[in-house]
């Protein structure tokens, strides 16, 4: 085992590295797709932004978009807090509440898309 | 140790003041690209689950999130968080593309940084265009 390991070290491997980069390629696809549909409907108006996200692989592709924005903006804000923030505990403290956000986010995200279904 | 013997050439400094460093034009795209992501999960986030909720709710929530985002702090909010989306996304891609190892260079990836920095500002300028 690698000694002076600390709660809030890095993984001491390659896996957030590798999440922020296949998250950002899914983000970056679904972005297109969305700059897509607003072209193709020539601008946004109640009905045609309802029907979008009355499609179901829409809301799916959605899902997983915000999924992965949720997961990247883990990785980017715990290398921030890496860098800035020293004292462990302070981190520690500051990185729960990061990740509690981010899970309240995951569950606003299934009630925006299927909470009114 | 007997490395650690030898005279210093010249003075190391003991600190780095960042202000008083001219920072060369990669790392400014890099600190930008750190800041916008910050803004992005600070204000966009919450804000883009808020306004997709309200423009789902029904035509009359539709009709106020719109007003609501017309006013001008929130256009002017929107207007920073749009540069903060281009400028991740542009530099992003640049650093996708570096990790192929294409433009790894010094001139190249100047050209590509100032190419990030700059398009993301007349993007975010199409947006003001539109916005206002």
């Amino acid at each position: 085992m690698t000694p002076n390991r600390i709660v809030v070290g890095a993984h001491y491997g390659w896996r957030d590295w590798l999440v922020q980069r296949i998250s950002a390629v899914v983000m970056a696809f679904y972005t297109l797709l969305v700059l897509g549909l607003l072209l193709w409907h020539g601008g946004l108006d109640y009905d045609a932004w309802k029907a979008t996200f009355a499609n179901e692989p829409f809301r799916l592709a959605t899902f997983v978009f915000m999924l992965s924005l949720l997961w990247h903006a883990w990785v980017g804000v715990r290398n921030i807090a890496m860098d800035y923030i020293k004292p462990v505990s302070v981190r520690l403290t500051f990185e729960v509440a990061v990740i509690a956000s981010l899970v309240a986010y995951t569950g606003w995200t299934i009630q925006v898309l299927w909470g009114g279904v | 140790m007997a490395a650690l013997d030898r005279p210093v050439a010249k003075p190391r400094p003991v600190y780095l003041n960042l202000f008083a460093i001219r920072q060369p034009l990669p790392a400014i795209v890099s600190i930008l690209h750190r800041i916008s992501g910050a803004l992005l999960f600070l204000i966009g986030i919450p804000l883009l689950l808020w306004v997709v909720q309200r423009a789902l709710a029904s035509p009359d929530a539709w009709a106020q999130m719109r007003s609501a985002l017309g006013h001008p702090i929130a256009k002017l909010t929107l207007l920073v968080l749009a540069w903060a989306y281009f400028h991740h996304f542009l530099a992003g891609i640049r650093h996708l593309v570096m990790d192929l190892h294409i433009g790894m260079d010094v001139p190249a990836a100047r050209r590509s940084g100032a190419f990030v920095l700059v398009l993301a500002v007349v993007l975010t300028f199409a947006v003001a265009v539109k916005l206002w």
